[in-house]
């Protein structure tokens, strides 16, 4: 874990002590909200619905029981008791009243945490695969970099007014649990006759013109990395366009002049650059991964566990689901599910919050993770304490086995909460997930991802879930378009519309029958949706969602 | 012809809650829309909207939303409108609450 220098923690107080004067020249009538409105913003303090919303940056997702604690602490004292984990690692509370939100800067400063870039047309908080650092498929812990990243990017001074914001997330691994393509920039660690470096990916974003990145450069070294980087941002922020903000992202730039071109330039720019590192930033990482040096993995007897998983079904089933291979085979990686069947996906109350804390600190070397598909992990648990920490989690329905199949559902805020959205997302997944498990049929389904959005900005994933909803207002009517066929992964892929959008009554009963069609035409119980849609194509699921259309046609 | 103006009433959020609020004929904020004025007149709206962006100490975004007369004063026409003077429908929180929900 990073632990702040004397330099962050001094820059940290004085940019708190700076918005917490903005505040009271706001409420004093000194600043207008024209004034205020950027100042909030590149403070992480939104102004939404029905109040203001505070979103707090996790770098890289990566927690400690401390900080978690201190979380939960914000959820209890300045909102209703519950945070919302975000697709972004983020973690945002709903409910702030705009005289207590220099008070919760304050409280997050006292954990090294921020609100810093989690708005505004800046370097965002930048994000990694959550399984960094314990992952058995990883080429190397990625967030010793992100950690650079983060601190390279806040208040960069060329970086601070940019065409429009920009998203960067790394993984160490070819299994790509960060979303990389569908990011401005994507960096996948690569190593190189013996040397490390990452491929760099751009161009890819999802919103209203959703891209899949491009390969701007199969491998830089990390010793020029920072440089390339600088160099990349620096090409669009000069030619990004800042004439309409939706052709303003830098997948528009890439679509626009060509990778090729993209590429001459940045290595032109990059030229210009290079000699301005000077191997600082190679000494600052060195520094920066001692603090992220694995801990010392405990070595037991996993017969409790073995015994555990032979004789309890409930906690088999969990593990089955819930856990993934550790780089220590004696060891796992817990998914905590925040998606327990008809709650809000994402959601944490401040008991579970503290739950979690208390379940690192006890199990697992103080290491808590977040990830984009809003769930929490323990990176580094012995597989011996399994059955313990399984009990736990039962007492604070926190047990949900459901990691990957459908009621995981990834959903933005949607209109309950989001001044942009055009419709409602969470009471969507919430009947979903109720649905199929009414039915039973969860675990039979298998792999199936479901993302929901309530608007085109697609904070929800919607055109890279297996299955994608994107809710719209069509005359003053919810409406949910459905896309098939989308993937986040190393094979990311932009779902295809299936058809006309359904209204908010009909949306899961069309779900249903869609899922329903799946079992129907896989070719065995392994072959998953994904695969069975991609060998198939979209006709036979069309025709289990449109019946009508079908029996018109006939 | 000039298309008839559908009724409107001013609404914004408050700048310190940011708690939804309207604009009442007798210049108050409040929290119900029940309360609000209904504006049925164009050049009448255009004065209140003004009127209520001068009140920058008090609120934030105001601008004009349709509506409708109802058996309990101006009702929302359109689906967001009907969630801002509610709340989410995930928690009874926002305008559904009946008190104030007790914070540690």
């Amino acid at each position: 874990m990073y632990r702040y220098s004397e330099f962050d923690t001094a820059f940290l107080a004085e940019r708190n002590a700076q918005f917490r004067a903005q505040v009271e020249r706001r409420i004093d009538g000194s600043l207008t909200e024209d004034e205020f409105k950027p100042l909030r913003l590149m403070n992480g303090l939104y102004l939404q619905l029905h109040a203001y919303m505070l979103r707090v940056a996790i770098p890289y997702g990566t927690l400690n029981s401390a900080q978690m604690r201190q979380l939960a602490l914000l959820a209890e004292k300045w909102d209703k008791g519950y945070g919302h984990f975000t697709t972004r690692q983020n973690i945002q509370y709903n409910w702030p009243k705009l005289n207590d939100v220099p008070d919760m800067l304050d409280a997050l400063a006292e954990v090294g945490m921020h609100a810093i870039q989690t708005s505004g047309n800046t370097i965002r908080n930048v994000t990694a695969d959550h399984f960094a650092g314990a992952a058995a498929d990883e080429v190397a812990d990625p967030r010793p970099y992100a950690e650079l990243l983060r601190q390279w990017s806040t208040d960069h001074p060329e970086f601070q007014f940019m065409p429009r914001k920009f998203k960067i997330a790394i993984t160490g691994s070819e299994n790509d649990r960060a979303v990389i393509k569908a990011h401005d920039i994507g960096l996948q660690l690569v190593e190189r006759d013996g040397v490390l470096g990452a491929k760099v990916i751009v161009g890819g974003g999802l919103g209203r013109t959703p891209m899949i990145g491009k390969t701007l450069n199969e491998f830089i070294a990390f010793d020029d990395l920072l440089a390339y980087l600088e160099a990349t941002v620096s090409v669009w922020n000069q030619i990004g366009r800042r004439d309409n903000k939706y052709k303003a992202r830098i997948k528009i730039t890439v679509h626009e002049h060509g990778i090729d071109d993209i590429r001459a330039r940045v290595d032109e720019r990059y030229a210009q650059v290079r000699p301005q590192f000077k191997g600082v930033d190679m000494a600052l990482l060195d520094e920066i991964k001692t603090h992220f040096a694995l801990p010392t993995f405990r070595e037991a007897s996993v017969a409790t566990f073995e015994g555990a998983y032979t004789n309890d079904p409930v906690f088999r089933s969990w593990v089955d689901t819930n856990i993934a291979p550790h780089k220590n085979a004696d060891h796992a990686i817990v998914t905590i599910s925040i998606k327990k069947h008809g709650n809000t996906p994402g959601d944490a109350t401040a008991e579970q919050m503290r739950v979690m804390a208390d379940l690192a600190q006890e199990f697992g070397y103080d290491e808590l993770r977040i990830s984009h598909e809003q769930n929490v992990i323990l990176p580094h648990v012995h597989k011996s304490d399994l059955p313990a920490i399984h009990a736990r989690l039962k007492e604070h329905e926190l047990a949900t086995a459901n990691i990957g199949l459908i009621s995981d559902i990834i959903a933005c805020p949607g209109m309950d909460y989001c001044a942009l959205a055009t419709a409602r997302s969470i009471p969507v997944a919430e009947t979903i997930a109720t649905r199929f498990d009414e039915l039973k049929l969860e675990h039979d389904i298998g792999h199936l991802k479901i993302k929901i959005s309530g608007c085109i900005n697609a904070c929800g994933h919607h055109h890279v879930g297996h299955i994608g909803i994107l809710g719209l207002d069509r005359a003053g009517v919810e409406n949910y378009q459905i896309t098939l066929g989308g993937d986040g992964s190393e094979n990311a892929s932009i779902g295809e519309r299936a058809g006309p959008g359904f209204s908010y009554d009909e949306i899961v009963p069309a779900i249903e029958r869609l899922v329903f069609a799946y079992l129907d035409l896989r070719d065995n119980a392994d072959e998953t949706f994904l695969q069975t849609y991609r060998r198939l194509g979209l006709a036979p699921f069309k025709a289990a969602l449109y019946p009508e259309a079908q029996a018109d046609a006939a | 012809m000039a298309r008839a103006f559908s009724p409107k009433i001013v609404t914004a959020n408050h700048l310190l809650e940011g708690d939804v609020i309207y604009q009442t004929a007798d210049d108050r904020w409040s929290r119900h829309i029940s309360e609000a004025e209904l504006i049925t007149d164009e050049a009448h709206a255009q004065l209140r909207l003004l009127d209520a962006s001068r009140q920058a100490n008090v609120i934030v975004g105001a601008y004009l939303a349709d509506a409708v007369s109802g058996d309990n004063g101006p009702e929302p026409t359109h689906f967001r409108e009907d969630f801002r003077r509610t709340g989410p429908s995930n928690y009874v929180h926002g305008k559904q609450e009946t008190s104030t929900q007790p914070r540690a």
